[in-house]
């Protein structure tokens, strides 16, 4: 199996074949040029950088656009890598394609992708504080309570959880199996939700 | 067409009656008890449906021993094996809610007057119901193959 790139869909659901409804998460995943295959004798490790979304030259900078032509690449917006293991073929070379058709329905896969921005959010959504009394005269409505004692240690720990900004950051979620996948269109289908808004940009490893 | 929408045209089933809240309808449903399969009907009054295309569902509500019972199906699961409308409701709003406060005797719809005839006059003449079921008989051809 390997790693790809891909962009988020949206969500739906299918019938399985018993009846029950399985939510699915789908994505339009490669094709993904390998862009640069990096080794240990060279790069000090060992990883392969696929690139996923084809541009046009305006968009990608000159070295950019160097290092896509070396390895007979076709211009492509993103490019990320991935460990060598990840992607599973040793014998992988430059300007070779990862599809769809390395995932196998059935099989299990972690996706990354970068959250959804949530703004400066208080205690309450971002750390699951609970909520104080809201009615018979309560002031404490969502507020985040005692941040420490007083003369002593008289500061406030590192690491207490407080308000802030919350999402738009890396996550990944584990232990999602692959439903089914369409050559055709590039598509995977993902059981459950990943991280992201729909259209962002996801990686997808086994896991 | 979006590729959210074509996945969700292959799931849509053709054979669906049309029925809409206030109807009373007669639900087959395959239960699966261990290895045995067997059909249960579920008969009841249609107080809402929600969603759209695949992911459209409905509720039936029942009084079951005196007890008011509500099930929600998905409108195309393949569990069911069939749907019938036993009686058409006359109301005036999409969901039913209101039934839920009103026991006995004022818990009932009113049934809409002659509408086995309009029914029957209506249904095979709709050139719009036609096409969209060929409409979608085509995309499963299409999109069979995957």
């Amino acid at each position: 199996m390997a790693a790809i790139i891909g962009r988020k869909v949206g969500m739906t659901q299918i019938f399985a074949e018993d009846g029950a409804r399985i939510p699915l998460t789908v994505i339009e995943a490669g094709p993904c040029p390998v862009v640069q295959v990096k080794t240990e004798e060279r790069d000090g490790y060992s990883a392969v950088q696929l690139g996923f979304g084809a541009a046009k030259p305006k968009h990608i900078n000159k070295p950019e656009q160097g290092h896509l032509k070396k390895a007979g690449s076709p211009l492509m917006r993103h490019l990320h890598e991935f460990s060598t293991d990840e992607v599973g073929a040793a014998e992988i070379a430059e300007g070779e394609m990862v599809t769809v058709e390395s995932f196998v329905p059935g099989s299990y896969v972690k996706v990354t992708g970068t959250s959804k921005g949530k703004g400066y959010a208080g205690t309450i959504k971002r750390h699951n504080f609970k909520s104080g009394p809201k009615s018979h005269g309560s002031h404490n409505v969502r507020g985040p309570g005692s941040i420490g004692a007083a003369a002593y240690p008289a500061r406030v720990f590192k690491g207490i959880r407080m308000a802030g900004h919350m999402g738009a950051r890396q996550v990944t979620q584990r232990g999602l199996q692959i439903v089914d996948r369409d050559v055709q269109r590039n598509l995977l289908l993902i059981k459950g939700a990943v991280p992201g808004a729909v259209g962002s940009i996801v990686w997808v490893r086994p896991d | 067409m979006t590729v959210i929408e074509s996945l969700e045209r292959m799931q849509i089933r053709d054979d669906v009656p049309e029925f809409r809240p206030g109807d009373t309808v007669r639900v087959h449903f395959q239960v699966i008890e261990g290895q045995r399969r067997r059909v249960q009907v579920f008969e009841g009054t249609v107080i809402k449906r929600q969603g759209a295309s695949s992911r459209e569902t409905f509720t039936v509500r029942k009084q079951s021993f005196g007890v008011g019972v509500e099930r929600t199906f998905p409108v195309h699961s393949p569990k069911i094996e069939k749907i019938e409308r036993t009686m058409q409701g006359d109301v005036r709003r999409a969901k039913l809610y209101y039934l839920r406060d009103r026991v006995g005797k004022k818990a009932r719809v009113r049934e809409l007057q002659n509408w086995q005839t309009t029914q029957t006059a209506s249904t095979p003449v709709d050139p719009e119901a036609v096409e969209a079921v060929e409409v979608i008989a085509e995309v499963e051809e299409t999109t069979g193959d995957e």
